[in-house]
């Protein structure tokens, strides 16, 4: 991949309209810009169209109008299997090959992409490594994994070919509070290391306001705000405050108790 | 006492007979699959042919075979001769559960996977080649055994328009009014679906992905 010039955007959104095969429309305009390196956060309510925004990137839909852009190239007007596969994908119900080791699942894409086995071999490794499990379990099969292990496998596995992007949608919605936070803090310490540009999807404001170097907030199809996370907090757009509301909500209610 | 006499004493014909139904059984279900199989695929993946075809294969299958056979017999070269009819007619029968399974194989695999592979970057073919076609194969199979087992049963018929098999020492014992010549014919052809039956079962469960 050519190396992007430093404040272009990696991805960009121009103008942006989407329409359900309802005929709803979506996103009257949107724009929206990540930078090299950043970690996006799309934060909604289901149905608020953040899942849509990913699939946009990829190409898994394409836009009724206006442009969405990846390295300066329009996606209608890419090869759309070399774009995704120049793409790491990320979803919540992980998606795994239940019929392929972990071994292969990960090394689905070099695989397909005619690397030679020797490299894949020492990449999964690698990849297993990097994502703190033993490489014991790579001849286990997705049944055979917890609930994080395989979040895990499908991080790897997003990774396997090293893109440059990487697109998450939800990807530790479906763990325990305790391996969600786990696995918030291992990607925290692999995006250090890796610094990758990122777009996350959640309903979660603690997991955005953690995670996220800025918050792009949605609500019923439109983008409402792009902001950082500690001006979100501060924010005075009602629904971002909102949410704020609702997560103080529950520590407040708690504390005020006291002990009983 | 006399079925087992009987059985040995013609024991060429009746293996020669057993041979010929299992290669009218064996080539009507390459051919169901040949032609099965795609079509399951097809109106799988686009919803569009999705009735009509099943739709078809479901009409075929309430023909009743031997009207089906007499249907069959005008037409040039397949009702030239009555190897080609019966295969023909069994071929049609068999499509019915292979399409049916094959495209409920392939609705079934899980959606996010089907997701997960296609925003991965595989192209279609890769998608079914390695991810849907693997996940339904159990089903598919089990599709074919639906297919084999009745096949087996149907071919006897076939025997009616002198295309051989097993089915010819029942006619011949109905005709004659003799018990050990409907065994004789009946027996083998009970063994084979059978046996056809655990076989591909056990494929299947082979098969099955976790």
């Amino acid at each position: 991949m050519e190396p992007t010039p430093t404040n272009a955007p990696v991805i960009e959104f121009r103008a942006v309209i989407y329409t359900l095969p309802n005929g709803q429309q979506l996103f009257h305009n949107m724009n929206l810009q990540v930078q090299g390196g950043e970690t996006l956060v799309l934060l909604g309510r289901s149905g608020s169209g953040k899942t849509t925004t990913l699939k946009l990137i990829n190409r898994l839909l394409t836009p009724s109008g206006g442009e969405v852009r990846v390295n300066g190239t329009i996606t209608a007007k890419s090869d759309v299997i070399r774009l995704r596969r120049s793409i790491g994908y990320v979803i919540q119900d992980v998606g795994l090959f239940p019929h392929f080791s972990v071994e292969r699942n990960i090394g689905l894409v070099p695989r397909i992409e005619g690397w030679p086995a020797d490299r894949i071999q020492a990449r999964v490794e690698e990849l297993l490594h990097l994502v703190e499990l033993d490489s014991k379990i790579a001849s286990r099969y997705p049944h055979q994994l917890s609930g994080g292990q395989r979040q895990r496998v499908g991080v790897a596995r997003a990774l396997a070919a090293d893109p440059a992007i990487l697109l998450m949608d939800e990807p530790f919605g479906a763990v325990d509070a305790i391996t969600r936070d786990q696995l918030q803090r291992e990607f925290l310490a692999l995006q250090r290391r890796l610094n990758k540009t990122v777009v996350f999807v959640t309903h979660d404001l603690r997991e955005a306001l953690r995670l996220g170097s800025r918050i792009a907030l949605m609500e019923a199809g439109q983008l409402v705000t792009v902001l950082p996370p500690q001006d979100f907090l501060r924010s005075t757009d009602s629904l971002a405050a909102a949410y704020v509301q609702a997560f103080r909500e529950g520590w407040d209610s708690a504390a005020n108790r006291g002990t009983s | 006492m006399n079925v087992v006499h009987f059985f040995l004493q013609h024991h060429e014909e009746i293996l020669e007979l057993t041979l010929e139904h299992l290669w009218l059984v064996g080539i009507s279900t390459l051919l169901a699959l040949l032609l099965g199989i795609p079509l399951g695929i097809v109106s799988a993946h686009w919803p569009v042919w999705n009735k009509p075809v099943l739709g078809t294969a479901n009409v075929i299958q309430t023909v009743p075979s031997l009207a089906l056979f007499g249907f069959l017999l005008p037409v040039p070269w397949i009702g030239a001769r009555a190897d080609r009819l019966a295969i023909l007619a069994l071929t049609l029968y068999a499509l019915l559960p292979v399409i049916r399974n094959t495209y409920t194989g392939i609705r079934g695999v899980d959606p996010s996977v089907v997701e997960a592979g296609r925003g991965m970057g595989l192209t279609d073919r890769q998608l079914l080649l390695q991810v849907e076609l693997p996940l339904a194969v159990s089903v598919i199979l089990s599709g074919v055994r639906v297919a084999v087992v009745v096949s087996v049963g149907l071919a006897t018929i076939a025997a009616a328009i002198g295309a051989g098999g097993l089915g010819e020492l029942i006619f011949r014992g109905l005709a004659m009014v003799n018990n050990e010549l409907i065994l004789a014919g009946a027996i083998p052809a009970a063994i084979l679906a059978l046996s056809a039956d655990f076989g591909l079962g056990w494929l299947e469960r082979r098969l099955q992905p976790r």
